[in-house]
């Protein structure tokens, strides 16, 4: 199986304002390659949360998208704090974020979960003080 | 009914109408913008206070007809300039979220 189709982006830190911007450069090419809008809203929802905790939590990363046929992976780097706990994190409702962060809408907790249930795979290789990577998949078919 | 007709409503008020003939199928209430994103269905009216420029992220994302800035919420021109490259709906209603929700489950 070879991959198809590769997108890479740089997630800006600190900047909310443009926050979502790689999710929604996906969304774009990804409605291009004629995808079921079903798959490409799993697929931009998903980025769009791991974007935004790259914001938040890590000072911004790297997002790297691969479209195989058989199915949509997507890549997160950052070398932020790393996540201590990550049962914990993964539970909805647990935060970390900020009151200031939680004033724009944000820091409701739902993040990893949403990233979960709009995923088929998902997978959280973190190291404290050193960084996380999450891989997630959505199966086209 | 189309998101035009909606806003053209007394009740309402366009703020930018840039797909105004997309079609509303539902409605969802939420501030908080993951809870949303991940619940909000496609095609709903989104009803909220929120409207710093994050909102159009998750409208975008999730794929809502509009969004409608309920309790006479002010939006700046930023986020009006932004909408309109991203193709998104906002409309604004003075009364309170829950006479507005309770407004469009009469006319939807």
């Amino acid at each position: 199986m070879s991959d198809i189709l590769n997108f890479h982006f740089d997630v800006d830190g600190g900047d909310f304002t443009s926050a979502g911007q790689a999710s929604v450069g996906v969304k774009k090419n990804l409605r291009q390659l004629g995808l079921p809008p079903e798959i490409i809203r799993r697929v931009s929802i998903a980025m769009y949360e791991g974007e935004i905790n790259m914001v938040i939590h890590a000072g911004g990363g790297s997002a790297d998208v691969s479209v195989t046929e058989e199915y949509i992976e997507i890549r997160l780097c950052d070398k932020g704090p790393g996540i201590k706990d990550i049962n914990q994190a993964m539970q909805e409702g647990f935060s970390t974020a900020t009151d200031n962060i939680r004033s724009l809408g944000f820091g409701a907790g739902m993040g990893l979960p949403n990233m979960k249930r709009y995923t088929d795979y998902m997978k959280i290789d973190s190291v404290v003080g050193e960084g996380t990577t999450i891989t997630m998949r959505v199966n086209i078919n | 009914m189309t998101v035009k007709a909606l806003a053209d409503l007394e009740l309402f008020t366009p703020i930018i109408l840039s797909e105004p003939e997309r079609d509303i199928s539902g409605v969802y209430i939420g501030d908080l913008l993951s809870w949303v994103m991940g619940r909000a269905e496609s095609g709903n009216a989104w009803i909220t206070i929120m409207s710093n420029l994050n909102i159009l992220a998750v409208a975008s994302l999730a794929d809502t007809s509009c969004i409608i800035l309920a309790e006479g919420v002010k939006v700046e021109e930023e986020v009006i300039e932004t909408a309109k490259q991203k193709n998104i709906n906002i409309i604004s209603a003075q009364c309170s979220i829950y006479d507005t929700a309770v407004f469009l489950s009469q006319v939807l």
